[in-house]
């Protein structure tokens, strides 16, 4: 045997290599520096109440929804208040609750209140339970994109057959009903929704089991519950995927809608245009869960609601803290963070960065005397 | 590569035992072991955590599925056959890439190709779901339309064509460029190690090049080429986020590649389920990545018996 004469192979596969690693090096190291930015520099000037006297650090986890807005507050909080450190991870609600329970973390964001089992259960950091503050708002548009069409008319049946698979052409005479002088194209439907569990989907399933219930038979929950329609991963994957195909239609947070067309929503006799008003005014209007706490605000929006100023596709997502901390100092920074989150300056800088929807006045004060009571 | 270097020394003579070799060989055997170590606890972790996961009652699985096989049985059907798939696109492309360098290219033109392929390598796979998402299946959607408009009668083209092009069949060829430079770097090397002597003698024979690769470079090349694929295979049952943006997921068994509801894979399915699970849903997602190492395994095991049985053979 001798060896081959084309002898390109060795020396080449390690200069590939060698650049392959370098490539590699090079992408970890971008990632690294862009996590390490630190979110304490340039304020806004218009934070949190300053008592200068704070000093702490904060982990809080949970919902991905609430990620820019907690970043505004974070920089905001931590540039009024120079001794204090708060981190938060972004990395779902449902994990975000378990380390809260747990213990390895102080706070979390949560699209869904504690359920009754989790108030039932321990908080390793609390004396006593947990409780739910509403501290973000978010009317949940349904966006779509259908060649010709600019503007729909939807009610709460309708959605629920369009996304459950019974209704597929965009001429269907129960969309046609509802759209009369629009014309509608055969093109066939396309309805996209999240294939990663969301908050989003658990309030647009919640809205269409309750208000059309023959038709949605699943109750409210993180994942999408039926087998039909096409799953796209996060909000952003949603968007691309609406925007993608023609026919599409999709649920995705009113603040990410972008250029695409929104439906307005049957709500008694009239039709809703996802507004921040009309979130705001669901969330006032919500119910309290009943049987907790009274200072846990575990908010359902009344979806089979009539009031054309309260828009029913509305997401509450929560700051999940202690009553009160085993630790106090910990207790004296959450008060004064979740004051501040709750603040109408804190629902001003959420709405500017996030899109999200303000809480109204009325819901402010209740909220903020609960925080101010953080111990 | 068959034979070990740690062959007993002669009986005769003494054996010389320099530090270096000691230390050399120690830390051989320490790396050996790590590596033994770190699966380990790998396989004790997953083991652990799955257990709870295999009497996981009907209200805590996704809604639809009532034990835990019926919820794993679609995504081991998914990760296969999304690999599957993949691979019968990558094969003979990369077989002809690496050939068209080892036997046909000038040697400029192979080393500029041999260069190119091996960037595709270094290519995060995060760029390629992007890729995938906003470039792919966008331009193929016509054509899967128009595949289900003509060949529809062709089980695999029926069904409801998708609307945006992001289908398991856009998968497939998302993870057939990934997976094509794995399998064309290690088919390149193999076809040049062919030995001369057998190229000339084919020659000889007044064989033309397509015929002299038929008869002495693919057949010295089998093993190579089983274990380039089975290695490309393992790379695509394992990739996660290209699968996880690209793919709109249903955990179903369905052989239609041009649809809305595609089988999702195992470590998409992870990937997509886990920020928002707690509990005992955990616990399920856990077991499935159990069942993705297992089947790992058996991919392993099944590349090295078929290496091992072809390359005895390749001689005759």
């Amino acid at each position: 045997m001798h060896t081959p004469s084309k002898g390109i192979p060795l020396k080449h596969l390690r200069a590939s290599l060698a650049i392959g690693t370098a490539l590699t090096a090079m992408i970890a190291l971008s990632s690294c520096a862009s996590n390490e930015s630190t979110p304490a520099a340039s304020g806004s000037g218009s934070a949190a109440s300053s008592t200068g006297t704070l000093s702490g650090q904060l982990n809080g986890q949970g919902s991905s929804a609430q990620g820019n807005a907690q970043t505004q507050w974070i920089k905001d909080f931590q540039t009024a208040n120079s001794g204090v450190t708060i981190n938060y991870n972004p990395v779902g609600s449902g994990a975000g609750r378990t380390a809260f329970e747990s213990g390895g973390a102080q706070y979390a964001g949560s699209d869904t209140y504690l359920s009754d089992a989790e108030v039932k259960g321990t908080f390793a950091l609390c004396n006593g339970q947990g409780i739910d503050l509403p501290d973000y708002i978010s009317p949940i548009a349904l966006a779509f994109n259908v060649k010709g069409v600019t503007a729909l008319k939807l009610d709460a049946t309708t959605i629920a057959k369009i996304f459950s698979g019974k209704i597929t052409t965009w001429n269907d005479p129960a969309i046609k009903a509802l759209n009369s002088g629009v014309s509608l194209p055969s093109t066939k439907i396309d309805p996209v929704h999240r294939s990663d569990k969301s908050g989003t989907t658990h309030n647009l399933t919640d809205y269409l089991n309750k208000t059309a219930p023959s038709v949605w038979t699943a109750a409210g929950a993180d994942a999408f519950p039926f087998k039909t329609g096409e799953g796209a991963q996060g909000t952003s994957g949603v968007v691309a995927a609406i925007k993608g195909g023609n026919g599409t239609i999709g649920y995705i947070d009113n603040s990410q809608v972008g250029s695409l067309p929104v439906a307005q929503i049957k709500v008694g006799s009239t039709y809703v245009t996802p507004s921040a008003d009309g979130a705001a005014a669901a969330a006032e209007a919500g119910t309290v869960a009943s049987g907790r706490d009274a200072s846990d605000f575990a908010i359902d929006v009344n979806r089979t609601t009539t009031d054309s100023k309260q828009y029913p596709i509305t997401l509450i997502s929560n700051l999940i803290v202690c009553k009160q901390y085993k630790d106090p100092a910990i207790g004296k920074v959450v008060s004064a963070y979740a004051t501040y989150v709750t603040s109408t300056e804190g629902q001003a800088a959420a709405a500017k960065v996030a899109g999200s929807a303000p809480m109204s006045a009325a819901l402010i004060a209740k909220v903020q005397a609960v925080a101010k009571a953080i111990k | 590569m068959t034979s070990s270097p740690a062959v007993a020394p002669p009986v005769s003579a003494k054996p010389v035992r320099r530090p270096g070799d000691l230390i050399f060989s120690g830390t051989a055997l320490a790396a050996g072991l790590l590596i033994l170590v770190a699966l380990a606890a790998v396989a004790v972790f997953l083991v652990g955590e799955s257990i709870p996961a295999l009497g996981v009652k009907k209200a805590d699985l996704p809604v639809g599925f009532s034990t835990f096989l019926e919820y794993a049985g679609p995504l081991v059907f998914g990760t296969v056959w999304a690999a599957l798939l993949a691979l019968v696109i990558a094969v003979p492309l990369s077989l002809g890439i690496a050939l068209f360098i080892s036997h046909y290219a000038p040697r400029r033109v192979a080393r500029g190709l041999g260069y190119v392929i091996d960037l595709l390598a270094a290519v995060p796979s995060v760029v390629y779901g992007l890729w995938g998402i906003t470039v792919l299946a966008p331009f193929v959607q016509p054509f899967y339309t128009f595949l289900n408009t003509y060949l529809g009668w062709v089980p695999f083209f029926s069904g409801s064509v998708s609307a945006t092009g992001r289908t398991v069949l856009t998968v497939a060829v998302v993870l057939a460029v990934m997976v094509l430079p794995i399998i064309t770097a290690l088919c390149r090397e193999v076809f040049l190690q062919t030995p001369r002597l057998q190229e000339e003698a084919a020659y000889a024979l007044g064989a033309t090049r397509w015929e002299m690769i038929r008869i002495s470079v693919l057949p010295f090349g089998r093993a190579g080429i089983v274990s380039a694929v089975m290695l490309g295979l393992g790379r695509a049952l394992g990739e996660t986020l290209a699968v996880a943006m690209v793919l709109s997921p249903a955990v179903v068994v369905s052989f239609f590649v041009l649809t809305t509801q595609n089988p999702t894979t195992i470590a998409a399915n992870i990937a997509l389920q886990f920020p928002d699970s707690y509990g005992i849903s955990v616990n399920v997602l856990i077991a499935t990545g159990l069942v993705l190492f297992v089947i790992t395994f058996v991919v392993n095991a099944l590349a090295r018996g078929i290496v091992s049985r072809t390359s005895v053979g390749r001689n005759n």
